[in-house]
């Protein structure tokens, strides 16, 4: 359905140091509508500062500030690396 | 959680509410405003907190409330609906006034809550924190230009230098008499995309929008969202062209980035947070981040479980002192003179006990809190605590409870969801407090020691420890299943940039967590020591203690020798009182636990606190209340006690089976009493109390009986 026909780069995938930014956001719940309340609109550029220690969760600079999130909680995100 | 902070204040009695995004330096303004004169109180059916306070101004005064944090007016959890309902006035009184606390270093996630905040019908002041913050950073603010894009007055704040406080309330007292309306050059932002989605909808061949679902103020886009879901082509049809989230938090974002970009004036681009970064590259590290982690952790943990020792047996002996100076002033009254002193003043003491480490606790939170670290070690952990249903700050409140429970649970404040709070408070007592050393000591010395050596010993004592730990594990899992199902929100952390914290604020915390803890827990663990002294000295009966001393001086010889009649009347007393009563008609619940009356009387004695079952078994086996759980007297008498037909009564099973007992089971009216408290209900106690009752009594039967079949 909709949601196979965007592939590419998720949160599940992303390394610290990457710059991403938010292409398509592709469910509508109360977390998801939080993580966008949070800043993460689609068209937010973003930068992957780093994993804890245990994989997840991982720590994001958007917006002038530093979000953690944990991956499985945006797996809704479909995202792109920027140059 | 970040939250934009926003006060309300009203004129006559005057209402000021800060509300923000978490972090933003709310509390700080709020406690440079009110000082001590602050009142923590719950909001009414829930577990969140209503604290305000006064400040005078001209004739009268004006009420401040400092309402939780909020990311958003969309609220999600029971915390963020009781804010939302604050600001609202439907939980409270109306406020006539928000003071919006905006943190100038995350300026544009904070423009975003004050475009929701600035569409409401209640007139905002800006309070700007972070300034000091930010500029470190090399970014600084255009306040002029931020106050002509908004509309209303903004005051920069730097609370801790009580820099621009005075000119926020008069602000606040200005904006009181005449409001100043909030520009709302959002809804321009918002209005555009409501006509992008129009045309979007009226090329895909349907003509929505109503002229008045456009026009609704509040929430235009979910009444135009619910149009459009009456109608499931159309709604394909708009994902299909782009899946663009929710358009109203995107308008707002875009109008926000455009305000940040036009008044932040970066003065050293690319420098910022490099102090930060260096420091989060350790403190975050996985090796260093770990080992700093776990030696913070120790040390916090030590100051809980040692260095509170002193001041406790300060506190214990003070009491003891009291008691033993205020007793021969009854002697003429011994029903009077045992209710002034084992019950009135052990049950103060017994509340005061504990303050020691509510103190040094909420000193390590607030201090933690204030630098910026304890995100940092929720960011640690929240992977080892989350996969069983719980997140990363949980991880304190838990660990204190290894200290004790009481200020274990008072700290599961840190968590800003109150599901996970709950969930939190619910497993906490699992853990094993300090309490219940003595036990373990003493049945490790009685039973394991003597058969198996100081190292399984050692392994026993540290199994005991990990027992109600692993335990939790599955309680949470099936909590989370059931009593908790139902929305969550996503687990966010912010990390903050470091800071050096400000000791009035840790002061304050420290002074509001100690008096609401003697005000509201202590008095119901003061109500409850009186109850069970009760429960334990009547029926009182002057004819059968004569009854007591004449059959002690007939017995034995020898048995007279080994117990003094004070005692023997003591023991033979409990055995009569109402408590007494109750322990032996239940005692043959216990039989397949392989508790006989004496362990089981123990064990029943231990309810109101765990530690008591030391004495109560002291007392029981004739041995006096003075006993330790080094004693070696008492660790003879239980490893030589038989059943009446001679057998073993603590087989080494058995003995695991006691202490697995006291390890689950909720023996402790003063955890109770602190459930209630901040809970805001006596469902949860007692929920609590049945759970980990029924759940020590299900694992001292097993590991008994696999013990009998293993032989």
């Amino acid at each position: 359905m909709v949601n196979e026909s965007f592939g590419g780069l998720r949160f599940a995938n992303v390394r610290p140091g990457m710059t991403v930014r938010v292409v398509a956001i592709l469910t509508e719940t109360p977390e998801i509508r939080r993580l966008q309340e949070l800043g993460l609109t689609p068209g937010t550029v973003f930068r992957v500062v780093r994993v804890a220690p245990l994989g997840d969760p991982i720590e994001i600079a958007l917006r002038g500030y530093r979000l953690c999130l944990r991956r499985a909680e945006a797996a809704s995100f479909v995202l792109e690396a920027t140059a | 959680m970040p939250l934009p902070p926003t006060t309300e204040t009203r004129a006559s009695t005057p209402d000021h509410r800060p509300r923000g995004n978490p972090n933003s330096g709310k509390t700080s303004i709020f406690n440079r405003l009110t000082g001590r004169h602050q009142r923590v109180a719950n909001y009414p059916g829930v577990t969140v907190e209503r604290v305000s306070g006064k400040v005078r101004s001209g004739e009268g005064e004006i009420e401040i409330v400092d309402i939780p944090g909020l990311y958003s007016l969309q609220a999600t959890t029971e915390d963020e609906v009781v804010a939302v309902q604050a600001i609202s006035g439907s939980i409270d009184r109306a406020p006539d006034l928000l003071v919006c606390v905006m943190d100038a270093d995350n300026l544009e996630r904070n423009l975003f809550f004050f475009s929701q905040l600035a569409d409401g019908p209640t007139p905002v002041v800006v309070a700007l924190t972070m300034t000091d913050v930010a500029e470190r950073r090399g970014r600084a603010v255009d306040v002029d230009g931020l106050a002509a894009e908004l509309g209303v007055d903004v005051i920069p704040v730097v609370a801790h230098k009580a820099r621009g406080v005075r000119e926020l309330l008069d602000a606040v007292e200005a904006n009181l008499i005449h409001a100043r309306p909030a520009r709302r050059r959002h809804q321009e932002f918002l209005n555009r995309r409501i006509e992008k989605l129009k045309e979007r909808l009226a090329r895909s061949g349907v003509d929505v929008a109503p002229s008045e679902v456009v026009e609704g103020l509040s929430d235009r886009f979910s009444e135009l969202r619910r149009s459009v879901d009456e109608i499931p082509e159309l709604r394909a049809a708009l994902q299909e062209a782009a899946p663009e989230g929710d358009p109203d938090i995107a308008a707002r974002y875009e109008w926000a980035a455009e305000v940040a970009a036009a008044v932040l004036i970066d003065k050293t681009p690319g420098k910022r947070w490099t102090v930060a970064d260096r420091m989060d590259y350790v403190l975050t590290h996985r090796v260093f981040g770990l080992v700093a982690f776990l030696g913070i952790m120790f040390v916090m943990f030590q100051s809980i479980y040692s260095f509170a020792a002193p001041a406790m047996d300060a506190i214990d002996g003070f009491f003891g002192w009291l008691g033993e100076l205020v007793s021969p002033l009854l002697a003429g009254a011994p029903a009077l003179q045992s209710l002034a002193v084992d019950g009135v003043i052990t049950g103060i003491g017994s509340v005061m006990v504990f303050l020691p480490q509510i103190l040094i606790l909420f000193f390590f939170i607030a201090f933690l809190e204030g630098t910026g670290y304890l995100a940092r070690a929720s960011f640690l952990m929240d992977r080892l605590l989350g996969w069983c249903g719980l997140n990363g700050r949980a991880f304190v409140p838990l660990l204190s409870s290894f200290a004790c429970a009481i200020p274990g649970i008072m700290a599961a404040r840190v968590m800003p969801d109150a599901k996970s709070r709950l969930a939190t408070i619910l497993v906490a007592p699992l853990m094993s407090c300090s309490a219940r050393l003595p036990v373990y000591i003493l049945f490790i010395g009685a039973v394991i020691e003597p058969q198996f050596g100081p190292v399984w010993a050692g392994v026993a004592l540290f199994g005991m420890h990990m027992v109600g730990a692993f335990v939790a594990i599955p309680i949470v899992f099936i909590l989370n299943r059931s009593v908790f199902k139902g929305k969550r929100l996503p687990f966010v952390l912010e990390l903050p940039p470091y800071q050096w914290p400000k000791w009035r604020d840790i002061v304050l915390t420290m002074y509001n967590r100690g008096k609401i803890f003697v005000n509201t827990a202590g008095r119901i663990i003061f109500l409850m020591t009186i109850v069970v002294w009760a429960l334990l000295y009547f029926p009182r009966d002057e004819r059968a203690m004569e009854a007591y001393r004449v059959r002690y001086s007939r017995l034995p010889a020898a048995e007279r020798e080994a117990v003094s009649e004070e005692t023997y009347v003591q023991s033979q007393q409990i055995r009569e009182s109402y408590m007494g009563r109750f322990g032996r008609a239940i005692e043959p619940a216990f039989v397949p636990a392989g508790f006989d009356w004496r362990l089981t009387t123990g064990v029943l004695a231990a309810f109101p606190a765990r530690e008591v079952v030391v004495p109560a078994l002291g007392i029981i086996f004739a041995l006096g209340g003075e006993v330790s759980e080094e004693s070696v007297d008492l660790r003879h008498a239980l490893s030589r006690a038989t059943w009446p037909d001679g057998s073993e009564l603590l087989t080494p099973w058995t003995a695991i089976g006691v202490m697995v007992f006291f390890a689950l089971c909720c023996q402790c009216a003063s955890t109770l009493a602190v459930v209630r408290r901040e809970t805001n209900s006596w469902k949860w106690p007692v929920f609590m109390f049945t759970y980990m009752t029924l759940l020590a009594y299900v694992f001292a039967v097993l590991i008994h009986q696999v013990g009998r079949l293993l032989g």
